[in-house]
This record gives C-alpha cells, structure tokens and sequence, in this order.
C-alpha cells in the first residue's frame, strides 16, 4: 500500500507534471518595494506572449498589490509573489496555486484559467489582527 | 506497589498538564463561536483577551506545547519507575527539570497574556514576540531534557543492578520517547539560540525567515511523534493487560517503537512542500519517507487491535466482531483510549492525504488541517493521556477516581464531539477552501452553503468543551475527595501473549542510533548547508497584533 502510495506520488510529480514551489530568486524585504531594485518595485501584470501573462504581486499586513487581476479564458498566468513585513500565504480559489510567501524569497506558480468568473486568492498564514482582511481577486474575462 | 517520591513529582506535572488543557481548551469554544457568527471577543476584552489570535495562541501554546510536555514528561517517569519498580536514579534531576520548565512557561505565560507575544504556536518569524516568550519556551524545552535525563538515569540505576534482563516494553517506549525528544530537539534549539532570542534582544537586527522555518520543522515533525508515542506506550504496554488480555507481538512493539525513532525526524519538509526556499527533490524524498512511517504505524494498528481482540476472546467474546461489545467500556480509562485510536485512524487517513506531495496543494493552510490535528494531538494523544489520567491520578493521590460513570460519559462526549467537528473542519478546509488560524467570523469569506459545516462544526466544540468541563470536575473531584483508595492501585502492565524472546537486534540501541543520525544527515544534511550558507539575515521584526 505504501508502494502505490509512493508511486502515485511519483506519476504525479514526474509524470502529470504536478508543481511545487521551489527556489526562484532571493529578494531584500527592505528593499522590495522600492521602484526599480526589484521585479516587485512595479507590481501588476504584464504579457509576455500571447496568452502568456505574468503577475508581480506584492504581499504586506494586510493587502495584496494588485488587490485585483484581470485576465481572460485560456490565459496561463505565472505568478510570482513576495512579502515585503512578515510571512504571508496565498491560496488561489479552484486551482493548485498555494504558497507561502516568505520576506527575502519569491515564490512561483502558474495557472490555466479556463472557466470565466472571480476567483479570490487569500492570504492562509497568520499575519497580525487583519488577516482575514487580507485577500485579492483573479477576475477572468470571457 | 508505592513509590511516594514518583508520585509526588508525577503530581506536579499533572497538575500544571490539566490546568493548561483546562484553560486552553476554553479558548478554543470562543473560536468556534466566532466561525459560527458569535463573536465574544469583545467582552474577553475585559479579562485581558485582546483579540481571536490572541485567544488562539493561547490555546496552541496551552494545549499543544504546554499540556503535553508536562503530562509526558511527568507519564513516562512515573511509569518507567514502577514497571522497572524502582523510585528515580536521580532524583534531583526529577526535580531541577520540573522547576526548569514550570519557570520558563511562567516566563513565556507573561507575554502571552499581556498580548505581547501573539505569534501562534509555531511562532514564525518576521513576527517578533517579547523575548522572555522564547527564552520561557526555550527553558521548558531545557527542562523537558533534564527530565529526560532523569527518566534515563532511573533505567541506567535499574541496568546496572539488572544487567542480563532485557528492558521492559513500557520502560524501552519511554526510552525512545525521550531520546527520540532529546535528537529532535537540536532543530529548535538552534533557532532559539542563535536566530529568535538574539534577534527578540535586539542583538541583530535581521532574521531569515525561511531557514527558522526549516529548523522549526526539523523539530515540527518528530513533535507529533514526541506527542504520540506515550499513547502507544499505554496502547501497546498497559490497554492489553486492561482489555483482559495480552500484547499479541512484543517484539513486533519492540520493533515499531524503534522504527519510530527512525523514522520521526528526516521528513520535516513535508510541512514545507509550498515554501518557496526548498528545492523540489528534496520535498519529494520527504514525502517518500513520511510514507516510511506509515509502516509502524500500520504495524501498531494491528498488533494493539489484535491484543484488545484477545482481551475480548478473554470476557466471554465470540464470533467475529462479538468480541469488541465485551471490552471493558465502562472503564473510563479504557473507553477514553479505545475511543482515541477509532480517531485516530481517521486522522491517519487525512495524515497521508497531507503528506502527498501533490495532494498538499488542495489543502495546505486550509481549515482541513486543524481538522486533521485535533484528530491526532487532540484526540489519539490528548483523550489517550486523559484516559490514562483516570488511573495515574488516582494512583499518584491515593484517592479513589471521583466518578467513573462520568468519566465514561466523558470519553463519549469527547469522540462524539471530536467527530463532528474535525470532520466539519475536514469538509470546509476541502470543499471551501477556508484558510486555518483565520477569525472566519470576521472575514468576508463565510457563504450560506458552509453554513450547515459550521453548524455542525460548533455544535462538535460544545459538546467538546463540555467534555473537558467533565473530565475537570472529575480531576478535581479525585484530588478534593475524602474517599482513600482501598486496596492500593497497580500501574496495568500488559504481559506478552506468548513470552518469546525477540531477536538481538530489538535490544541494542546502536544500529538504531546509527540509522537515525545517518538518516537525518542525508535528508536534511545538504539543505541545511546550503541554507545557512546562503542564509540572509534581511528580515526585520514586526508586531502587527
């Protein structure tokens, strides 16, 4: 039973292609925000190719930056996230995005939005008395 | 048998576990109020409760950190003295190491009360709490050694005078409790030491995050198993002989006990599958060794449920399943504990959705994992210490147990409880995706069709917290009683089926001290070098509570 177990998680890992977050790039949480010292200095969305979107967001008590994220149906979007205080999560409603963000580091995942609709991304880790205040929103367009 | 020196310090320990799971678990009622829309915070405000996180590190910290180190430390004395039927090697280290852990949770209680250390349980950091919570938390850690140390000298006084006979099962499960504690450990001590107390000081200026968060996995893990293994020291070595019946394979117990201290510690990543600082691989070769402990786990499932099958055959049970009515169910002791392990094997099933590497994302930091833990700490380890308080405190005091049949109702309440809620828990964190440690109350996240789980979720925490109001009184009840016990209690001791002798290798402790270190060198050898060599010391402190 273990076997299968470990195999499953083998397939998912090296054959479906599951991904985790993994090392990206070390960042200076002093610094982060600053205009120009970091990818994170102009948070936001930009295309890299056509479909191919990638987001900057920019985690602090007790706000996302951007709050809000347009995209449309087909769009694959990598996101990277940083926190410029304390340790934040981000868990992105009906997708496998789910991190924690964590000051110095950059945490990586992408998603293929198919279906049209809002999808709130919340922050999952404790960050001081306004955490469940703290959430942003994917809105895909048709 | 008595032993009044044991039993004095036993004592100690019980009362500061009890009150700690006393106040503890009050707080928990507040947060499961507050998911279903009662928010008392506001009153708590004038007994000095500031806000839900401030309750709800109260209620880690007591519950988890507190109540367990002090019942486990002061369980696994007392029994390793009386199966080895000694009073303790040395004494004094019984002692220093109680008054050690109770200054240090004095020291951390202060802040914690006075909302200066609202950072959670796992306390990470770029949250700064005031440093006398980490020095207070640091010195019970310290303490917990030295009455490890004690529990070690008292077996080292008993080898010395018996130097052919092999170790009791009961005194060999301690044994590896507390060395399994004493390894596991070095994780938090080094974070303490050189990253949080320091930093809280104000002696550096900056912390990395990322690599406290892999030293406090390092001990996060083997945590659950310093939690869990005194259970299985009563599952395997005393709920036989309370069944009525013998330890089917005491060899196989030997074994898994061994494999426990294995295994607990190299697979601390699998807490840290979506942390952005550790590499893939190495998320991947802990998942497969989280699989590895499945097997003794697997192992003590059958070999406890064929014992109490025993113990059934023993009263009179037939047939196949005709033997589990004839268990002793109106023993509190013994129904509190068989009702832990039905629990627990549903908080295995959620453990190992956890530990999927793949399947972690659905439910990482979701309200499912509270669900799952209060499952496992709070059921399999803390209604199986409960269970055995029914016979320990009455042992330790002299006094007759104040009301069994309320300890029964007790032990019911607890699991019908406990399965509503951990289940509404499970449900909400899968389908809902709602974030754990969240005052949901407050939230915009709460939508009318969660509204039965949260029903069923609160419902399950009164019928909880009432549980643990039963299991006070009666606690209290023992202690403030008149009634002396008539004839003097013995600690159950479960003998083995057949008395086969193990094999030699169940008896040395080298090849499994070998394997332990060799393993924890290979899975967290290389990620620690390069995380503390490519460690940066950036992030400053926040206290945003």
């Amino acid at each position: 039973m273990i076997i299968i177990f470990a195999a499953a998680v083998t397939t998912s890992a090296f054959v479906i292609g599951i991904q985790l977050p993994a090392p990206v790039a070390r960042v200076d949480s002093r610094l982060v925000a600053t205009p120009g010292a970091t990818i994170f200095g102009e948070p936001g969305v930009r295309e890299l190719a056509p479909h191919h979107l990638e987001a900057r967001v920019l985690a602090r008590t007790w706000q996302f930056d951007p709050r809000e994220i347009r995209v449309k149906v087909g769009d694959t979007v990598t996101f990277f996230y940083t926190s410029q205080d304390v340790i934040h999560g981000v868990k992105l409603m009906g997708s496998n995005v789910n991190m924690m963000i964590i000051p110095g580091q950059v945490s990586r995942l992408s998603a293929t939005f198919e279906k049209a609709g809002t999808f709130k991304f919340l922050c999952h880790e404790y960050c001081g008395l306004g955490h469940h205040t703290m959430y942003g929103e994917v809105i895909v367009e048709p | 048998m008595n032993f009044p020196r044991i039993a004095k310090y036993t004592g100690w320990h019980l009362i500061t576990a009890i009150s700690a799971l006393g106040l503890g678990g009050l707080f928990g009622l507040f947060q499961v109020l507050d998911h279903a829309g009662i928010d008392l915070y506001p009153q708590l405000q004038s007994v000095g409760v500031q806000s839900y996180y401030q309750g709800l590190t109260l209620h880690g910290v007591l519950n988890a950190l507190v109540f367990t180190t002090f019942f486990i430390t002061g369980f696994l004395n007392f029994a390793t003295s009386h199966v080895l039927k000694r009073e303790p090697g040395v004494p004094l280290l019984n002692v220093i190491g109680f008054v050690v852990m109770l200054v240090g949770l004095l020291m951390a209680t202060v802040p914690l009360l006075m909302n200066e250390a609202t950072v959670l349980f796992t306390f990470y950091p770029p949250l700064k709490a005031a440093p006398a919570f980490y020095i207070g938390l640091t010195l019970v850690v310290v303490g917990s050694w030295i009455c490890g140390a004690a529990l070690i000298a008292t077996w080292r006084a008993w080898r010395k005078d018996n130097p052919t006979t092999r170790t009791p099962l009961i005194a060999l499960g301690s044994l590896v409790t507390v060395v399994l504690w004493q390894i596991c450990t070095i994780g938090l001590a080094v974070e303490m030491l050189t990253m949080l107390i320091p930093w809280s000081l104000g002696l550096v200026e900056g912390i990395d995050p990322q690599l406290a968060r892999t030293f406090f996995w390092f001990t996060g893990h083997p945590l659950v198993y310093f939690w869990l293994l005194p259970a299985y020291v009563s599952w395997y070595g005393m709920m036989p002989k309370q069944a009525g019946g013998k330890l089917f394979s005491e060899p196989l117990a030997r074994f898994s006990f061994f494999l426990f201290l294995v295994l607990s510690t190299p697979l601390g990543f699998h807490h840290q599958y979506v942390d952005p600082g550790v590499p893939i691989g190495w998320k991947y070769l802990h998942a497969i060794l989280t699989y590895s402990v499945f097997f003794p786990s697997l192992l003590t499932a059958f070999n406890v449920a064929a014992s109490l099958e025993i113990g059934g055959r023993a009263r009179g049970g037939t047939g196949l399943l005709g033997w589990i009515k004839k268990l002793p169910w109106g023993d509190p002791s013994y129904a509190a504990q068989n009702f832990a392990m039905i629990l627990f094997a549903f908080g295995g099933i959620s453990g190992l959705t956890n530990a999927s590497y793949d399947m972690n994302l659905a439910v990482h930091n979701t309200i499912w994992i509270p669900g799952h833990f209060h499952l496992t700490v709070g059921t399999a380890s803390a209604l199986s210490f409960i269970g055995i308080s029914y016979w320990l405190v009455p042992m330790v005091t002299g006094k007759q147990l104040f009301n069994r049949k309320l300890g029964v109702a007790q032990a019911i309440t607890w699991f019908v409880g406990m399965l509503l809620m951990s289940n509404a828990l499970h449900l909400l964190g899968l389908r809902f995706q709602l974030p754990r440690r969240t005052a949901l109350g407050a939230s915009g996240y709460l939508t009318p069709e969660m509204t039965p789980f949260l029903i069923e979720e609160v419902i399950g925490g009164i019928i909880l917290v009432t549980s643990g109001l039963l299991w006070l009184i009666n606690m209290v009840g023992t202690v403030a009683s008149k009634k002396k016990l008539e004839t003097p209690l013995e600690m159950p001791v479960a003998e083995p089926l057949e008395p086969m002798l193990a094999p030699k290798w169940l008896d040395s402790w080298r090849p499994w001290l070998a394997l332990t270190f060799a393993l924890i060198l290979i899975a967290y050898g290389p990620q620690l070098y390069i995380q503390i060599s490519q460690a940066q010391s950036t992030a400053v402190g926040f206290k945003p509570w």
